[in-house]
């Protein structure tokens, strides 16, 4: 997704070697995604569902982001 | 002593020969209080004797604050994928690796380095439109173990 738009950047953290960033987001099961400190999507979703939830949640709670 | 067996090599050597452009990664690293630095290190350079595409430039996190800043790393190890469109230019894939490629992050990692080296991306056309709307940043942090 981030090689496909010039606004988004991802990370893949390794939880194991960043505890303070896995208690940050509160992460006890892999993978877990949190897309701008806002949403969090738990576990591997299909392409679709992963793109809605990724960017229609944040669509939903913040105006400004799509067009 | 090489970390992957003869079998993977050229299993990733022949995948590699697919890529049509230059990738390179930029490791970000520190001289203290990293432990996985130095396994990062000889990680990667597994891969640069398998495709002349793929080339590794180390930036200390702590000497080169500014470049550092520039691709939003604050941690090390951490892995920044650029690829080159046209001589000299180098382009941000926004792709981020923070911490070891260990496990099945090296797969990740491996996919991601085809992916920005020309390979098509594998999102379909309506996610690709969804994702063209996109106007404002956006930072998704994946958690991942090696296992």
């Amino acid at each position: 997704m981030a090689f496909a738009s010039p606004h988004i950047t991802a990370y893949a953290v390794e939880a194991t070697e960043f505890p303070d960033l896995a208690r940050r987001y509160e992460v006890t099961g892999v993978p877990k995604t949190i897309v701008n400190e806002d949403v969090e999507i738990l576990g591997a979703l299909p392409q679709d569902d992963f793109v809605e939830q990724a960017i229609g949640q944040l669509a939903k709670n913040d105006s400004q982001l799509t067009k | 002593m090489a970390l992957l067996t003869s079998g993977d090599q050229q299993k990733l050597k022949d995948a590699f020969a697919e890529m049509t452009r230059p990738v390179r990664l930029l490791f970000f690293t520190q001289t203290l209080d990293c432990e996985t630095c130095l396994t990062t290190r000889q990680i990667l350079d597994e891969l640069p004797p398998l495709s002349e595409r793929i080339s590794i430039e180390e930036i200390n996190l702590i000497l080169d604050r500014d470049k550092a800043k520039q691709y939003g790393v604050d941690r090390a190890p951490a892995i920044a994928i650029v690829g080159e469109y046209d001589a000299g230019e180098w382009r941000d894939s926004r792709i981020r690796f923070i911490g070891a490629p260990a496990g099945y992050e090296f797969i990740s990692l491996v996919q991601a380095i085809l992916l920005v080296g020309g390979r098509s991306s594998s999102l379909t056309e309506e996610n690709r439109t969804r994702l063209a709307h996109v106007t404002a940043p956006v930072t998704m942090q994946v958690f991942t173990t090696p296992t």
